[in-house]
């Protein structure tokens, strides 16, 4: 009896093992092991333009007095935050809509809508966007129109605002929206029989429920602007140097793979931490 | 009439002598094709380069392209000798190559160097201590291009035009700092741009930073045909013919302008790589190249056009293709691009030789930082 009971339990072990299993692997695979080669790479040396194993400190110590490293690191922060903001409020009220006001089938077909773009490659978005916003482009000639010349709108912070929020825009406002629809609406009725109006119902009740949605959408589009190479080299013109055009640079002049290993793992480290705050205040008992 | 059975057996045996007999001239092919590697800036082995000479030799040439100079050092320090049967490489890096014991020595009297210029028999950085290593292939002018409907030829026969006014926010930069800093070196004045002293390095970097509130972007190849093409940017310093002369193949109103300061010289070359096993027909892969026939098709290569040493293929591209050998630079009388290299307007393009590389690209990421 106790031997069966001791089996069943392994083999229910064993199962559990083999289902969880993936996970670690792919982790240790894909995230630890390029980790501690990145960290290993940035104390390498480079010789005649070749790879040396190395063990000194040199990369970290050229490129963190760097005033151009900071700049762009810095810029990139700004960056990202304020795209991550933006398409926060611009999805808000989208996934409202889609959330409470939108039958169950058009909801499944407006967020069928918004992962159609995924079908598409970003780069071939972000060159179609070129189109619209370049000197002669189909923007600059319906401004022009009515009378408003506003010279290209390529290469400013606009065009690199419109290239992320093409990149994250989808993402966050399925993210809301599918916490939002899993909201309990018994919450709502109570706070409009209890007297609230739209505005109340909205900003205490619905908001505060849904926080962990919105936040982890902010979180997305964060990372994903922060290590976004394509719109600020397109979009941007190369001319507003982000962490990711700073690798590229470093790698190319010099084979400086370690000094770009250090950018990467300063990125890296800025990511881990934006994450965990983030979830801490997303999942924050108030 | 007799009558005929098709037996399994029969079906399966004229199935195979057929399939075979199909198969046999592809296999024959493929037994006699030899295979040669180039180590090449894009479009050195598409068909518009080196289908000719495939057919000719019966050899299929296989390309590893890459992307700068350096990043050809180290795929070439990656790997074992003999991996690449060619090397093509900018004239500044091929003392490297020499240096590194990459490249095999070449014997001059297998190429058609009195077809060439004389200015091309004994290329600077070609030859090491009277050796030759590598053999030009073609090379072109970085000076001012600009949009003609905007910048005018006159207007761009000086540096001075990038901080026109009415050029704010309408300089482009090919992202590379090395022809960029070139030109702008022989704007300060540089009569070696690259061999510049600290006073000289430091108003050049002074020179450069007073320049960045005119420009509107930092460039890729396929950046700098769209900006310049769309009119995102009507002038770039530092680049050439090599760009202008695609877009001019698509319509655009373009050109590439040398300014009376001076301008920059790109040089492209073949070199065997070292331990090729293959390299009596590397070799003649070389010889093609310097041919007239070769010359006349490098000038014309559809990734860009670009000048050739020989003066045979000179008189072929004049009378060929005249509107674009005028462009190039390939006509008859003065300022012709020979001419240009006589004058002493033309320097030659090269690693900087007072500071270290590392200090030019620092201060290129700290430039478009500001």
């Amino acid at each position: 009896m106790t031997s069966s009971l001791s089996i069943r339990r392994l083999s229910r072990l064993a199962y559990g093992g083999i289902w969880s299993l993936p996970l670690p692997l792919w982790l240790a695979g894909f995230f630890l092991g390029p980790m501690i080669l990145l960290i290993w790479l940035s104390f390498w040396d480079v010789k005649n333009f070749l790879l040396t194993p190395d063990f000194q400190l040199e990369n970290w110590k050229k490129m963190l007095s760097a005033p151009y490293f900071w700049a762009a690191y810095l810029r990139t922060f700004i960056i990202a935050i304020s795209a991550a903001a933006l398409v926060s409020l611009i999805a808000l009220p989208c996934s409202l809509a889609i959330s409470f006001f939108l039958s169950v089938r058009a909801r499944m077909v407006v967020l069928g809508l918004f992962v159609v773009p995924f079908f598409t490659s970003y780069l071939v978005r972000v060159y179609s966007w070129q189109i619209y916003l370049t000197e002669n482009g189909i923007v600059m000639k319906l401004l022009a129109a009515i009378g408003i010349d506003s010279g290209s709108l390529l290469n400013t912070p606009l065009a690199l605002m419109i290239g992320l929020v093409t990149l994250t825009l989808p993402l966050v406002i399925v993210i809301q929206s599918i916490s939002m629809l899993s909201l309990d609406k018994t919450l709502i009725d109570a706070a409009y029989n209890l007297g609230c109006g739209p505005c109340r119902v909205l900003f205490a009740t619905v908001l505060p429920a849904v926080r962990p949605g919105i936040v982890l959408g902010a979180l997305f589009a964060f990372i994903f602007s922060f290590g976004d190479f394509v719109t600020a080299t397109y979009l941007g013109g190369g001319k507003f140097t982000t962490m990711s055009i700073l690798i590229a640079d470093t790698v190319k002049s010099g084979q400086q793979w370690p000094r770009a290993a250090v950018v990467a793992l300063m990125m890296i480290a800025t990511l881990l931490i934006t994450a965990l705050a983030s979830i801490a205040f997303a999942y924050r008992r108030t | 009439m007799a009558k005929t059975t098709l037996t399994r057996r029969a079906l399966l045996k004229s199935g195979a002598i057929a399939a075979g007999a199909l198969a046999m001239p592809s296999v024959v092919r493929a037994q006699s094709t030899t295979e040669m590697t180039m180590l090449a800036w894009y479009g050195q082995a598409e068909p518009d380069a080196v289908a000719a000479f495939e057919e000719l030799h019966n050899v299929k040439i296989t390309p590893k392209y890459y992307v700068g100079g350096e990043q050809m050092l180290a795929l070439l320090a990656q790997s074992p000798p003999g991996t690449y049967d060619l090397i093509h490489a900018d004239a500044e890096y091929v003392q490297q190559l020499v240096l590194a014991n990459f490249v095999e020595k070449l014997d001059p009297s297998d190429y058609h160097f009195d077809d060439f210029y004389p200015e091309f028999h004994k290329f600077p950085g070609h030859w090491h201590n009277d050796e030759l290593y590598a053999v030009i292939s073609r090379f072109g002018f970085l000076g001012i291009s600009h949009n003609l409907d905007a910048v005018s030829v006159k207007e761009a026969s000086s540096y001075d035009v990038l901080w026109n006014e009415k050029n704010k926010d309408k300089v482009g930069h090919f992202d590379w700092h090395l022809p960029n800093l070139g030109v702008l070196s022989l704007r300060d004045g540089n009569a070696a741009p690259y061999d510049i002293g600290g006073d000289a390095w430091a108003q050049l970097q002074e020179t450069t930073l007073s320049l960045k509130p005119q420009v509107r972007g930092f460039y890729d190849y396929g950046g700098v045909l769209s900006s310049l093409k769309s009119g995102e940017v009507t002038v770039m310093p530092g680049i050439g013919e090599w760009i202008t002369g695609v877009l001019r193949r698509d319509g655009a109103n373009v050109t590439t302008t040398i300014p009376e300061q001076g301008g920059i010289q790109f040089t492209e070359s073949f070199s065997i790589g070292r331990g090729s096993k293959k390299a009596d027909l590397a070799r003649k892969f070389i010889q093609y190249t310097s041919s007239p026939e070769g010359q006349f098709t490098l000038a014309n290569l559809n990734v860009f056009p670009a000048i050739i040493p020989s003066k045979v293929g000179w008189e072929r591209m004049i009378n060929e293709k005249p509107e674009d050998a005028r462009h190039l630079g390939m006509f008859k009388g003065d300022g012709n691009s020979i001419d240009l290299i006589r004058k002493g307007r033309i320097h030659i393009r090269q690693l900087p030789v007072q500071q270290d590389l590392a200090d030019w690209n620092d201060f290129w990421s700290a430039y478009k930082s500001t």
